[in-house]
């Protein structure tokens, strides 16, 4: 802990805070524009960045022991497998059904 | 290695650095308890939203976009202060250290406060989460969904910052005392871990609930 205490210094976690800033603005004027099905990805997009920052930067996991990361990224894919099956699940209810069946034979066996 | 030399090594930890290690995989292992808890939130959210997009996209509009571009620069600010903290404590910066802490709390002050003005004009105007959402003149129904997640989520979000608060002022109290040198700040790394993981969740929270289009 103490061989990494001085990897990073407090200009570059300044230069980190200013890039978060400008990436905060950059959301906030993104959102004023529209780009149809685009906009909650380009605002995810640049939320993970941000976060990403985060992580490597302020909680030092660019320079920290492998372990940490294991577990933060172990974390962050369970969340991921979760929430895309259950988007997927949502997401295709309507197209499985059979076209002529009526909504409650369709769902009952 | 005397225990002099060092005050706050655990009997049963070999080192300082085996202490340190250890705690910060405890941390991590709680830092990803806290994802998969909030997890559960926006997993619901995106759910919702997918079913109701109309309902969603007219809710949002009562929420208001200067303020939480505030919220989320203060709530920024705050993690560069604790980083800045942390790195005082490794290099034995002591009055830096505290007003490093001090400022941090300051911050996380400021976005409750702020937090507290957008949340009474929400009571003010019925903007409430499922059965007590009675807001007057709504075109398109079931916006209450949208105040149910909107509460849950910066409510368990504000919780944790005033958690936050409570655990930097300990750190202030030790570091006031002089408990930290570069061998052992741990404490400070500990609740600058947890801080930033509460900063990454309304990284988050803001374009998910404010920026809807």
């Amino acid at each position: 802990m103490t061989s990494t205490a001085h990897a990073t210094s407090p200009g570059t976690y300044s230069k980190i805070l200013g890039i978060l800033l400008a990436l905060t603005v950059l959301t906030l004027s993104a959102a004023s524009m529209d780009f149809g099905a685009g906009n909650v990805v380009i605002a995810l997009v640049i939320a993970t960045i941000k976060a990403s920052l985060v992580a490597l930067f302020f909680m030092h996991l660019r320079h920290d022991k492998p372990m940490s990361a294991v577990i933060f990224v172990s974390g962050v894919a369970t969340l991921a497998v979760f929430l895309t099956f259950c988007l997927l699940d949502t997401g295709s209810r309507e197209r499985v059904r059979p076209p002529n069946a009526t909504p409650a034979a369709s769902v009952r066996r | 290695m005397s225990v002099a030399a060092e005050p706050f090594l655990q009997h049963h930890f070999t080192t300082a650095e085996q202490q340190a290690d250890a705690g910060k995989i405890g941390m991590w292992l709680f830092l990803v308890t806290e994802i998969l808890l909030f997890g559960g939130l926006f997993v619901g959210f995106a759910i919702m939203q997918g079913l109701h997009p109309e309902a969603f996209l007219q809710a949002h509009r009562h929420l208001d976009r200067t303020l939480g571009f505030i919220n989320t620069v203060v709530l920024l600010s705050s993690s560069y202060t604790m980083v800045m903290a942390v790195w005082s404590a490794q290099n034995e910066r002591r009055k830096r250290l505290i007003v490093y802490l001090l400022l941090t709390i300051a911050f996380a002050g400021v976005f409750l406060g702020i937090k507290y003005i957008e949340y009474s004009h929400k009571f003010h105007e019925g903007l409430l989460p499922g059965r007590f959402y009675h807001h007057a003149g709504d075109t398109v129904p079931g916006q209450f969904m949208f105040f149910s997640f909107y509460f849950m989520m910066t409510g368990l979000h504000g919780l944790h910052i005033l958690g936050g608060i409570v655990a930097i002022s300990w750190v202030l109290r030790r570091a006031i005392r002089g408990d930290f040198s570069h061998k052992y700040y741990t404490p400070v790394d500990l609740v600058g871990l947890y801080w930033h993981l509460v900063d990454v969740i309304w990284i988050y929270l803001f374009p998910l609930l404010y920026l809807i289009k």
